[in-house]
């Protein structure tokens, strides 16, 4: 296939940015998808958390770059009581907020910021709580903020303690996520005075890297940088958001010039871009895993030994090859390899169909016959479900065991896979929110999320494992969270309630002369620290 | 002339209260619940759910929330979305031009191709032309648009580098719309080359939607040139010695536009359907990708409320083109 010559567009197109005035430096990112709205609270898609969130707003803690660390954002440091239940912030001083042409703020960032964000979310009397209709905060009460915080006070203001109910190691990781990002308190007050309250969804106003300037539902989101940043001041001066929902064409805009970076690649173009002399890729494992969860209340799948005897069953490998196209990495565990507290000692069933019959007949398991569950839609933990369900197929039929795929509408996927009683084997996957294990293990695994509304599909109960989990909640040092997760896998392996699929890969493809961008495991696009070089 | 456009026009009032029980049921008979698409991998507890249920309305029986629904419209109110939580009609309004703007160059490029097309070949029958263009036309009538647009992309954006790859113009032009109309917008915002900039970006979308309208209309205006030329009154007029231009330009061509231009209109829909696909692949942000994404995201007020108004305005152009059939034709306006 010859290369195609995008030279010349690439050239004028970047010229004529770069000629531009007042543009002296344009990026330019081919999102995959328009935003919900840019209030960052009622909203659960990455898409919006990278239009707005990340954009134009900033948080107590944040993840630090490229990793699932939280350090300190707009509160320089922290304390945390012995008995974990007392979190005091010290909030940075001379934080400044955006304006517009209707706001310019009278004064900096402090704890009213901070009361108003978290007040609001929490607060159904709150003029902000629902001030459109319809509104709901489902990161506040899925991540159970809610039960969670039982005040939050203001000390002065540059300092506010917040008081759980209960102690919870999570709580700083979840209080680094867009749903909790930092709005201006006199914004909302002005807004209220003027009577366009929803303004504070379409016209955002925050203290982030960059400063909101329009939006063009389906075509553009526009912002400039933020002068006044509290942080490293961003080196562009424009970043553009060039919505662009079809990945093929979004590779085509990116190899012509007419954007910088682009997220999500379709698995099989890969190839082509590691090729391309004038782009250049960036891969990293992703924060997901993809697995097989069997119905652990049904016979004979309540039985430890033959869902071992399943998964030794699964040629994983194969799979990854022709499902992912490569871009994936077997997994073993529930979590990811690039989760702290990943246990590497965990011994994988692997694939091995003679011991696998052997070890159904023991179990007195003869004619089995099952149905396996394939998603209709692709997620970036399983690009193609259908064709995985047929790999699964063949490889449990070399050990006797017939396969029915069946697969509905994703909305009843989700439901019916939560039924109980459910029949056979359900492929699904999941992506982290905040980095910890505890995200991973007790949303999909515990005994809580077994029951109806929870995410356990496996329906796997295991009051040891569910303990464990607790106790590493509840645990402040970081080593013996670490321990306790490590046992809780060697405990997963052990009663295999999942066949573990893949992990797999980001790649973030862009042109090449820009310069420090870094992935985020956690899949957010943020450009605070981008450049482009000459 | 007035009865006729009267009867007409009584005619849509039944049609359109069809159309809002279609689309109100269409959508819920989709298998799938906003709340839980919402949702996602995580499920939602069963109280959470009933309570979303109860705050959108949904937890009521379903032909209270068609009343509610009807009664909404009548008092102009179209719902707001689920998702975005913004007005349907607000949407509506500003992603509207951006596909009447792709509709109409679509469909002049078809008509103004398709029947000067239709009429060659009908004359030159059997040529080469007649079957090279015919030919041409079923090709393009089978064409997938979603693997014809991206191979359109791929050799006259990237190979050639001659029109953009997608989007309504360049993004160093950036001026509030003020129709919505990037042609017009573009041309009023003052700047420089911003409206060659907007005619390069809508080249390839309005070919690639054109495809399939301007294959049928090819192809109908040929036969309908065929059954003309062999009328009695085509005869009689070469008889009479007019030169063939007369002939087919004025005897034949007017006889033949009428199933034409009913052919055109029909196509509106055509292009409807069309948009949804042409729309995702050029990133063009019109009505199309709008519908499509609602729909799988069970969005209820956008679908219902979406689809009464395309269906509106596809009745209104039907009522244009009937009315049209009536001017070209008095046949039909004195029936």
């Amino acid at each position: 296939m010859p290369v195609f010559s995008t030279r010349f567009l690439a050239a004028s197109t970047l010229a004529i940015m770069a000629a531009a005035p007042l543009h002296a430096k344009t990026f330019v990112y081919c999102s995959e998808g328009s935003p919900e709205g840019f209030d960052p609270a009622p909203y659960t898609s990455g898409t919006t958390f990278d239009a707005s969130g990340h954009a134009i707003y900033n948080r107590l803690a944040q993840f630090k770059p490229g990793t699932t660390e939280v350090e300190p954002a707009l509160a320089e440091s922290w304390d945390v009581s012995e008995d974990g239940l007392e979190y005091t912030f010290h909030l940075r001083q001379g934080v400044k907020f955006h304006s517009n042409d209707k706001f310019t703020p009278s004064r900096d960032f402090n704890a009213d910021d901070v009361i108003f964000t978290f007040e609001r979310q929490a607060n159904a009397d709150n003029p902000f709580h629902a001030y459109i209709p319809g509104l709901t905060y489902e990161y506040y009460s899925s991540m159970e903020m809610d039960k969670l915080i039982k005040s939050i006070e203001k000390i002065d203001d540059y300092t506010v303690k917040f008081t759980l109910n209960q102690p919870e190691a999570p709580f700083l990781a979840n209080i680094a996520m867009p749903f909790v990002s930092v709005l201006s308190q006199e914004y909302a007050e002005t807004l209220q005075t003027s009577g366009s309250l929803e303004d504070l969804n379409n016209a955002p106003i925050g203290t982030g890297p960059f400063r909101f300037v329009a939006y063009q539902k389906d075509a553009v989101i526009r912002y400039q940088k933020n002068a006044d940043y509290w942080g490293e001041a961003p080196k562009i001066d424009d970043l553009v958001f060039a919505i662009t929902p079809d990945a093929a064409v979004r590779l085509q805009k990116l190899k012509a010039g007419e954007c910088h970076l682009m997220p999500y690649p379709a698995p099989a173009d890969i190839e082509g871009i590691k090729a391309d002399a004038n782009l250049k890729l960036d891969e990293q494992p992703g924060l997901n895993v993809g697995y097989l969860a069997y119905n652990t209340t049904v016979a004979p799948f309540d039985n430890p030994q033959v869902r071992h005897a399943l998964n030794m069953a699964l040629d994983k490998q194969a799979m990854i090859d022709a499902v992912y196209q490569g871009s994936a990495v077997v997994a073993k565990n529930p979590i990811p390899p690039t989760m702290w507290s990943y246990n590497d000692a965990v011994q994988d069933d692997n694939y091995d169909p003679e011991a696998a019959k052997k070890l159904l007949e023991e179990a007195g398991v003869t004619d089995l016959s099952m149905e396996v569950w394939a998603m209709p839609v692709q997620r970036p933990y399983m690009p193609n479900a259908r064709r995985a369900a047929e790999m699964i197929q063949a490889d449990f039929a070399k050990v006797g065991v017939k396969v029915e795929i069946v697969s509905y509408e994703w909305g009843e996927y989700l439901k019916k896979s939560m039924e109980e009683g459910r029949k056979g084997a359900v492929i699904l996957g999941w992506t982290g929110d905040n980095g910890d294990p505890d995200n991973f293990l007790s949303v999909l695994l515990s005994c809580a999320a077994a029951a109806g509304g929870g995410a356990n599909r496996a329906f796997w109960c295991n009051e040891e494992f569910s303990d464990i989990l607790a106790r590493a909640k509840a645990a402040s040092d970081h080593e013996e969270r670490v321990k306790l997760y490590e046992e809780a896998q060697l405990l997963f392996k052990q009663e295999a309630p999942w066949a573990t699929l893949a992990h797999s890969t980001q790649y973030v493809p862009m042109a090449k002369n820009v310069t420090g961008f870094v992935q985020s495991p956690l899949g957010d696009y943020a450009f605070d620290n981008v450049d482009l070089a000459e | 002339m007035l009865r006729f456009i009267l009867t007409k026009i009584l005619y849509l009032i039944p049609t359109f209260l069809g159309i809002t029980l279609i689309a109100f049921a269409f959508i819920r008979v989709l298998p799938g619940d906003p709340v839980l698409l919402m949702a996602g991998e995580r499920g939602v507890s069963p109280e959470r759910y009933a309570e979303i249920s109860a705050q959108l309305g949904y937890d009521k029986p379903i032909w209270q929330q068609y009343l509610t629904y009807l009664g909404n419209l009548l008092q102009g109110d179209f719902g707001n979305s689920i998702v975005t939580k913004k007005p349907v009609l607000t949407e509506f309004m500003s992603l509207f031009p951006a596909t009447i703007e792709l509709g109409v160059c679509a469909i002049l490029i078809a008509t103004l191709i398709g029947v000067p097309v239709g009429v060659i070949a009908a004359i030159k029958r059997g040529s080469w032309f007649d079957q090279i263009s015919m030919t041409g036309a079923l090709v393009g009538f089978s064409m997938p648009i979603f693997w014809w647009g991206l191979l359109l992309i791929i050799f006259f954006s990237g190979y050639l580098g001659w029109t953009p790859v997608s989007g309504r113009i360049s993004l160093m032009y950036f001026f509030p719309p003020v129709t919505g109309f990037m042609l017009i917008d573009s041309l009023l915002s003052g700047r420089s080359g911003a409206f060659r900039s907007a005619v390069s970006h809508l080249i390839l979308p309005s070919v690639v939607l054109a495809t399939i309208p301007l294959a049928v209309i090819a192809r109908q205006t040929r036969s309908a040139m065929l059954e003309v030329m062999g009328e009695d009154y085509v005869r009689t007029a070469r008889a009479k010695g007019l030169p063939p231009s007369r002939v087919i330009g004025i005897h034949a061509l007017r006889n033949a536009m009428i199933p034409v231009i009913t052919t055109i209109g029909l196509q509106i829909g055509v292009l409807m359907a069309g948009a949804i696909l042409t729309e995702t692949i050029f990133s063009w942000p019109g009505i199309g990708k709008w519908m499509i994404d609602s729909i799988s995201r069970r969005d209820y007020p956008v679908v219902q409320s979406g689809l009464l108004l395309i269906a509106a305005i596809v009745m209104i152009v039907n009522l244009i083109v009937d009315l049209t059939y009536g001017l070209i034709n008095p046949r039909i306006r004195h029936k």
